[in-house]
């Protein structure tokens, strides 16, 4: 049975968009009701899928079958995927609610829609996925909804540059994970995840190529997760609509990068040197960007840089070997990151469309509801004790502490910035007076449809990281990790947090104005110039040059003979030709004529 | 590489159940109504006959008349549909028609493409029934070459589709059609020759080995094998690059882009998308199966494979830096030919499989985007990037297949084009290697994934510079396609995601081909 959920879990979306696409479009609201009628109910399919614990795998597809190569879309129904599955449709459903009000006027509202369900169709793909190859074929079709929802707005040079950034930066990414996957088969003949699973613990695979194999394959997290040093396109996919901002770049397609690392953890476990590559790239991650993010003043790119930050946080969990600690902040976080998102949307829409933080202020009494639930999951997202978040950061910082004794402070570095900067932009938006009176002035709290998702988001950041909600998801095993002990790991959380909050307060409360100027963080390392350059030197001027070299060289002088015999003959022909179709047409019949006599003789 | 002798052709033998049958040496085929029914129409058009209703009647009688071959053919049953015609005794030389999988999935693309082609209209007014006409002829050329299985036919059918694109390019083209057209014209020309000479060297080989000359292609297929390693591999690389210029293969490729560029639409379309693969498909149908030592012989596969990455990488690059988008396509649709040749160098089934499928898939998605940048130039009067923008706002529909055209080509899965690549990937790491190293197959292999990501950059930036941003100087108050342009394209659509969504559906008729070239790798 839950392999037929799983089927339709998977396919219903896929029908959404292409009815959409081929029918309903001129009907935007049918469009918008067909595809938030499919979220819903792929909900409540993940929900019994989970329930019944029918663990199976199912060829869907038999995709491509040549030379002794067999491709198939084949479905792996586990705990994990179920888990995950829960997770990408919970906020899935959220988030299209959401969009019901929040796009109630675009005039793309259908392409929108269109544009959600196949997004929800690819992830559900990867989710699902029992191997390498349906993986990546789903991945490239993340990449792509993801470039449609990024681009929506796509009048806007702003949002057709980011949208092109987003997936091209991807496309690297998938070059080394292609790479990855032609070793691993080259290598062992298999590309399921079970067949590699039983080949890599037979021994079969040379150390070496086994930890290249998987650095390549972890380019495909560092891509779609945003990892430095391709971490770039993330906060530019903020000119996509918001809700797209919570659900595609905030909790789950972002989440597949570390979701991967954790399907393939027996080959980290493997690649001995290749998992401190993995977790050093996470730890970089999570602290660059937490120092990236306090300097920004645009709402969501707090919020892309917090994503990047605790995306970081996941993988280096993965690098350490405790992928269990890396999916369980994925898990929490895919909560309270979503609420936050969809509640900067609540604001954006309450403050016409503006998302300077500056020019809001004193929101609180305006919009009591967003505040509280912005709240809620800020004190996720700052590991208050006993939220959600607190516990699964907890649990990755025990794994640091263990393991490495210099990713440690890195992550307890980045947990007190991550303090730091949420009560920045907690006590700016919220707090003072309003700074702009068009801005703020007109401010209101935004409709139910609205404010439920925001609500039920604000609920599961405080209670998701709890046995009973976690444990029935993720896997009894996660019941482990909501149990309180007294450690250092713990100690230090409760201290970072602590001096992040109070020097967010200190610095920020009252003000309005920016007291702290770092440019080096406000320019985000100068990451953007940098590879601009680089491109720049690269591709554009190799480019031009080869074009220069296919025009001289290649058309010049090395078939420069044949030009001249070209010109020689055209002249000469031009002399014979009649100046008639027919007599023309006659004279390449007659050579072909020729041609076909010289065969035969 | 031990092959069984035949190659491909071992395992002909009568196909009862497909209802023909091969003893009976007048028969006609239904293949013949493939190559004649343009052919008639063209004619009837000198004749008076209305032009556009001809053509589309007849392109899409071809069509029906595929698809029903494609559902009666039953794959693994070797030469199906075959009717012999001799014409000469000695040397022995006919008529002969008769398709296996691979020649199935070129027919299957001819007609598809050959349909979009003629629905899309001309510009100008008048000269119909020439526009009309070329189109169809350079189909049945195409279509002659791929069901022959007599070496002159296959030869001569593909000559006589080049003189109507010769002349439409000179004719009917735009911009610098002139120049484009010489300048096809003496390439094509010249490739013609080295292949001919090539073809004429293997038929004179195998017959000093095998007794009688022949051109049937089976016959000759089991001749060949007697030749010395030697001279196998001297043919080889004769027809490699005879067939080369004709694929536009690095560094022969100079031809391609301006040629495409100043085409008219069908033209475009037709030899991108269709006769372009003629050299493809030639290598496969003789220089592989016929000259097994010489597809092996590690030298000529080093040749090849620094040949392709020039179609790769050099192309890849040329291509990123062009500023209009006519010459962007032209250009990716040389790139393109690196992987199926990638395909080809690989030896193995997979690859083989792979690159039949690109050949398919890029068939469609050129013709598909020559077709709508037509549309671009009709509606703008100009494919500048810098004058352009924003298209997708006026003209969505236009805007959403070009899109679509645009991802199948960079190899999005779900599209056909993809299913080719993706094999052909495999096929390049699929050869098992003795030291337990990459190879140059797996370097190159690597290299061309590369390409993938150059080709997602020029691509995204041409229809980032087209359809998306603020809208250009040329593109105010541009309208969207009417159903000229959006049926022919649908159509082409439909084509690659069938394909991609299935490509079983193709690889079930190629499988037994490509498996029976290569052995299976296990």
């Amino acid at each position: 049975m839950t392999s037929t959920y799983a089927s339709i879990i998977l396919l219903f979306p896929l029908f959404s968009a292409a009815a959409i696409l081929l029918g309903l479009k001129k009907k935007a609201n049918i469009s918008a009701l067909v595809a938030t009628g499919s979220a819903l109910l792929t909900l409540v399919l993940s929900v019994l899928v989970l329930n019944a614990k029918e663990w199976s795998s199912v060829t869907l597809l038999q995709w491509s079958k040549v030379g002794g190569l067999e491709l198939g879309i084949d479905l792996k129904i586990d705990q994990l995927s179920s888990g995950m599955m829960l997770v990408v449709t919970g906020v899935g459903a959220l988030v299209h609610l959401f969009s019901l009000i929040y796009m109630k006027k675009d005039a793309g509202k259908a392409r929108f829609f269109a544009g959600l369900s196949l997004f929800m169709f690819s992830m559900t793909g990867i989710v699902y996925s029992a191997n390498l190859a349906m993986m990546f074929i789903f991945w490239e079709l993340v990449g792509v909804s993801s470039y449609i929802l990024i681009g929506h707005w796509f009048e806007k040079n702003s949002a057709a540059d980011a949208a092109k950034k987003a997936f091209l930066t991807n496309r690297i990414g998938d070059f080394g994970f292609m790479i990855g996957i032609l070793l691993l088969w080259a290598a062992t003949r298999e590309i399921s995840f079970d067949g590699l699973s039983n080949a890599v613990a037979a021994g079969n695979m040379a150390p070496g190529l086994l930890a290249a194999a998987t650095l390549c394959i972890f380019c495909g997290t560092v891509g779609k997760s945003a990892q430095f040093p391709l971490h770039v396109w993330l906060p530019d996919a903020m000119e996509g609509p918001t809700p797209v901002s919570a659900l595609i770049h905030a909790a789950t397609m972002v989440a597949a990068g570390v979701y991967m690392l954790v399907r393939v953890s027996f080959l980290i476990e493997a690649s001995g040197w290749a998992a401190d590559v993995i977790a050093w790239i996470g730890g970089i991650s999570a602290l660059l960007a937490a120092l990236m993010a306090t300097q920004q003043n645009d709402i969501k790119r707090v919020l892309a840089y917090s994503t990047l930050s605790q995306l970081g946080y996941m993988v280096m969990a993965c690098g350490l070997l405790a992928s269990e600690a890396g999916m369980f902040h994925l898990f929490t976080h895919a909560w309270f990151k979503a609420g936050l998102f969809l509640g900067s949307g609540a604001i954006i829409y309450a403050c016409h469309h503006e998302q300077d933080i500056w020019k809001m202020g004193g929101l609180k009494d305006k919009m009591p509801v967003t505040f509280a639930t912005f709240g809620l999951c800020t004190a996720a997202l700052i590991a208050v004790p006993f939220t959600s978040g607190w516990w699964s950061k907890e649990a990755i910082l025990e794994a640091a502490y263990k393991n490495d004794g210099l990713l440690f402070p890195i992550a307890a570095g980045t947990a007190l910035l991550t303090a730091f900067y949420m009560t920045r932009l907690f006590v700016v938006v919220f707090f003072g007076k309003g700074r702009d009176s068009h801005v703020a002035g007109h401010a209101h709290e935004v409709p139910m449809l609205m404010r439920a998702p925001l609500i039920i988001l604000a609920v599961l950041a405080v209670l998701a990281g709890f046995a009973l909600i976690a444990g029935p998801v993720l896997g009894d095993e996660y019941a482990k990790y909501s149990q309180f002990h007294f450690s250092v790991p713990a100690i230090v959380s409760i201290l970072t947090l602590a001096l992040g909050v109070g020097l967010g307060l200190k610095l920020y409360a009252g003000r309005d104005r920016e007291p702290v100027n770092i440019k080096l963080f406000a320019n985000k390392f100068y990451f953007d110039e940098l590879y601009a350059k680089i491109v720049k030197l690269c591709q554009d001027s190799v480019a031009a040059v080869a074009r220069v070299l296919d025009g001289l060289l290649i058309d010049g002088v090395g078939v420069g003979g044949t030009r001249g015999f070209a010109n020689m003959t055209g002249n000469a022909l031009r002399r014979i030709q009649s100046g008639n179709l027919q007599g023309y047409a006659c004279l390449f019949g007659a050579g072909v004529l020729v041609i076909v006599l010289l065969a035969l003789l | 590489m031990p092959l069984p002798p035949g190659g491909a052709f071992n395992n002909r033998q009568p196909a009862a159940r497909s209802g023909t049958n091969t003893n009976d040496p007048d028969r006609l085929s239904p293949l013949d109504l493939l190559i004649f029914l343009p052919i008639i129409a063209a004619v009837a058009m000198a004749f008076g006959a209305p032009a556009r209703s001809a053509a589309l009647a007849a392109a899409g009688a071809n069509l029906l008349i595929a698809l029903c071959l494609a559902f009666t053919f039953v794959p693994g049953d070797g030469f199906q549909f075959e009717a012999r015609r001799a014409v000469l005794n000695s040397p022995a030389m006919g008529f002969n028609v008769g398709i296996d999988g691979l020649s199935l999935v070129m027919v299957l693309l001819t007609v598809l493409v050959t349909l979009a082609a003629v629905w899309v209209r001309p510009p100008k007014e008048g000269g119909e029934g020439f526009w009309y006409s070329s189109a169809l002829l350079i189909a049945a050329g195409a279509m002659g070459a791929f069901v022959s299985t007599d070496l002159v036919f296959f030869y001569a059918f593909h000559e006589l589709a080049l003189i109507p694109t010769f002349l439409m390019i000179g004719m009917r083209g735009t911009g610098n059609n002139k120049d484009a057209a010489w300048k096809i014209t003496i390439y094509l020309g010249f490739g013609s020759l080295v292949l001919l000479a090539g073809l004429a060297w293997l038929v004179v080989a195998a017959a000093a080995k095998g007794g009688e000359m022949t051109f049937d292609m089976a016959k000759l297929a089991a001749q060949a094998r007697g030749i010395e390693g030697g001279t196998q591999e001297h043919i080889y690389l004769t027809l490699l690059i005879g067939f080369g210029i004709l694929i536009s293969l690095f560094p022969f490729h100079s031809w391609a882009a301006p040629a495409y560029a100043s085409a008219p639409a069908p033209v475009a379309m037709l030899h991108s998308g269709v006769l372009k693969k003629f050299g493809l498909y030639g290598l496969l149908r003789v220089a592989v199966p016929m000259l097994p030592l010489g597809q092996s012989a590690e030298w000529i596969q080093h040749i090849l494979i620094i040949l392709l990455l020039g179609n790769i990488l050099f192309i890849g690059l040329v291509t990123i830096a062009q500023k209009e988008l006519d010459m962007v396509l032209g250009n990716s649709s040389v790139m393109h030919m690196g992987y199926i040749f990638l395909g080809i160098a690989s030896g193995n089934a997979i690859g083989y499989g792979g690159a039949v499928l690109l050949m398919f898939a890029h068939g469609i998605s050129i013709a598909l985007l020559f077709a709508l940048c037509a549309a671009v130039r009709e509606k703008t009067g100009t494919l500048q990037f810098h004058r352009l923008g924003g298209m997708a706002k006026g003209a969505p529909v236009l805007g959403l297949l070009f899109g679509m055209g645009a991802f199948a080509s960079i190899g999005l899965p779900g599209f056909a084009n993809f299913a080719g690549e993706v094999n052909i990937f495999f096929g390049g790491f699929a050869n098992k290697s003795d030291c337990g190293c990459l190879g140059w197959l797996e370097w190159a292999t690597i290299l061309a994934l590369w390409g993938v990501v150059m080709s997602a950059v020029y691509m995204l930036r041409a229809y980032r510079a087209v359809f998306k941003g603020q809208p250009g100087q040329a593109v105010y108050g541009v309208t969207d396609i009417g159903q000229d342009t959006r049926i022919p394209a649908l159509l082409l659509v439909a084509a690659l995601l069938i394909t991609g969504f299935f490509p079983n559906l193709l690889l079930d008729l190629v499988r037994p081909v490509v498996e029976a070239l290569a052995p299976v790798s296990r």
